[in-house]
């Protein structure tokens, strides 16, 4: 009978689990760790050169750069998408009816691939042909032929903005489920004491939020390390290196140069960062613990 | 007399007030307006594009609908090979996720059901997993699959897709499992059931609407994967929509409008998903999340 005890029958049912997140994921991390110190191109022979990859990666500035890149497109993506979310769920949270239309429509961009995406934008922004300069040149606004993907003091602001528009409505959806548990007394409450829907909202919903907004930042912060479908399509790291973030450099090391000592050396950085928000959501949420809990996230 | 008189002056003021709160739902819905515009319109150009010619679209002005709208440009994406690309992406969304809900469901009952420390400790690993990116293990696992000849092959694409999958799912499903109560698992302890019959006919039944959402949630991951199958295929025969509409914009440069119908061609099974199970879709985008 089965009671709280292992048996064969469950060692067999936790084995494939285990097996494919093994195989596929653990091991081959740990192996990025000893790729970080070979110099190799994937085929012939490879040659153990210790830190000389590590070395390297920090004293040509370009790893310190794609770090740094990620942490800006990090930072741009939580100011571009956050606070409007925030907005936006409250707003899909009312029960009018021509709210929950909206609601409907705000979900359609989710339904697109990063690499659709990616490309739409790319003719949207398009000089020659795009429907954005074409627009503005019509309207009389600007010089109607910016490069808004070529140039390299705003191109990371372009994609993150793009970015925004293909995140802010899922992050909205998490903004109207953490407002629609708000309790409606509190809101009557503040009402009969004369407050404002502005006080209100900063009064009653945005702590009520609280642990929204963590979960919507760590899912941010952890969704923006990775970003790479996208930035692949639409400028390629370009121009120059103005949106080479960290996955971007370690594809182009890895699969284009053929660097597999250097493209692991930004792997192992991109496994540290995932370790260290795996470890933030985990004690933030608590979804460790052995106890049935569902409040919080 | 002056009772009503007060609730006189209170439904007057109740009325300024609501007044008052209307001229915010006002310039909320404004807002919200704007958004709609900034999200309908990109949309709206995808698919007014896809239906113009190859001179309309260099001539006419983008921001209107064209003139002459045709569908040649989807005749040309399937002529294109999309109908098979589209298959592949079927055989590797769908086999991904029945692997993922399964292994992910059988290991969630003996974390929720056993006190066993090195379960424990396993179900911690794979939390671990929980926000690590596929861009950290790519690497070896492109030199694995090689390695294994499932390079341009399906499975190759499968494997590494149903691993990195797991860690959410087995989260949500050991968060549901929780909520079942024992004494229904102690019932069919006392019937003789196993472990195995346990799952069948008491923990799957019961969770479906769970391994609904989270299957949803997998499905879209899987169906929009890119990296994967940029890293690990290049044969034409294997290759699945999202690598497939970058390489179609690769061979079609100058030809905007038939890449936009490759975009489309490319999100239909979603789009249509979302037109007839809406609510599912967006439960299933919640998953874990939401609550």
């Amino acid at each position: 009978m089965p009671g709280t005890r292992m048996n064969w029958q469950r060692w067999v049912m936790t084995l494939p689990a285990i097996v494919f997140f093994g195989v596929f994921a653990i091991v081959p991390m740990c192996v990025a760790v000893y790729y970080s110190g070979l110099n190799w191109s994937g085929i012939g022979q490879a040659q153990w050169v210790g830190l000389a990859n590590w070395a390297n990666a920090f004293s040509n500035g370009e790893a310190l750069h794609s770090l740094w890149l990620t942490i800006e497109l990090m930072i741009l993506c939580w100011l571009f998408q956050n606070p409007l979310s925030l907005v936006l769920g409250v707003f899909m949270a009312g029960k009018q009816r021509h709210r929950a239309v909206y609601g409907v429509i705000y979900f359609i961009p989710l339904l697109f691939s990063s690499v659709a995406i990616g490309i739409t934008w790319s003719y949207i922004l398009d000089p020659e042909f795009g429907l954005l300069d074409s627009l503005l040149k019509a309207l009389g606004i600007g010089n109607g032929s910016e490069n808004w993907l070529g140039n390299q003091h705003i191109a990371m602001f372009v994609v993150a903005l793009i970015i925004a528009w293909q995140f802010v409505p899922f992050n909205s959806l998490l903004y109207q489920g953490g407002a629609r548990q708000i309790p409606e007394s509190l809101y009557e409450a503040a009402m009969l004491d004369g407050a404002t829907p502005i006080q209100a909202f900063f009064f009653i919903t945005l702590p009520q939020l609280k642990y929204t907004i963590i979960t919507a930042t760590v899912l941010i912060l952890t969704g923006t390390l990775t970003y790479f479908d996208l930035i692949y399509v639409v400028t390629n790291g370009g121009p120059g290196d103005a949106t080479q973030v960290l996955a971007m450099d370690m594809y182009k090391q890895a699969f284009t140069k053929l660097n597999i000592g250097a493209g692991s050396v930004i792997a192992v950085i991109l496994a540290a960062f995932g370790l260290l928000l795996s470890i933030l959501i985990l004690r933030l949420t608590g979804f460790n613990k052995m106890e049935s809990q569902m409040e919080g996230v | 007399m002056s009772t009503s008189m007060v609730t006189v002056q209170q439904e007057v003021k109740h009325n300024k007030r609501r007044n008052r709160v209307s001229g915010y739902g006002i310039a909320f819905t404004a807002f919200g307006t704007i958004w709609l515009i900034i999200t309908v319109y990109p949309l709206l150009y995808m698919l007014m594009t896809s239906l113009r010619t190859q001179n309309g679209y260099l001539m006419g002005k983008p921001w209107l609908p064209p003139l002459h709208p045709t569908l040649d440009n989807y005749v040309q994406v399937i002529q294109a090979g999309f109908f098979h690309y589209f298959l592949n992406s079927v055989v590797v969304s769908v086999s991904a996720v029945v692997l993922i809900v399964t292994f992910a469901l059988f290991l969630a009952y003996v974390v929720v059901r056993s006190r066993s420390k090195i379960v424990h400790t396993i179900f911690n690993i794979f939390l671990v997993g929980l926000a690590m990116p596929i861009q950290a293990a790519i690497i070896p696992v492109y030199l694995l699959i090689l390695k294994l000849g499932l390079y341009d092959t399906l499975i190759g694409m499968i494997f590494p897709m149903v691993a990195f999958g797991l860690p959410l799912t087995l989260l949500i499903l050991v968060n549901f499992l929780r909520d079942i109560p024992t004494e229904l698992f102690e019932a069919m302890g006392l019937d003789g059931a196993s472990d195995f019959q346990t799952v069948w006919h008491l923990v799957a039944p019961l969770s479906i609407p769970s391994l609904v959402s989270v299957g949803i949630y997998q499905f879209i991951q899987s169906w929009n994967n890119f990296l994967f199958p940029l890293v690990l295929t290049q044969n034409k025969a294997v290759q699945v929509l999202p690598l497939a509409i970058v390489q179609f914009q690769g061979e079609h440069t100058i030809d905007v409008p038939v890449t936009m119908a490759a975009v489309i061609f490319s999100a239909l099974p979603l789009i249509l998903a979302y037109i007839f199970a809406g609510r599912y879709l967006r439960r299933g985008m919640l998953t874990g999340f939401g609550k």
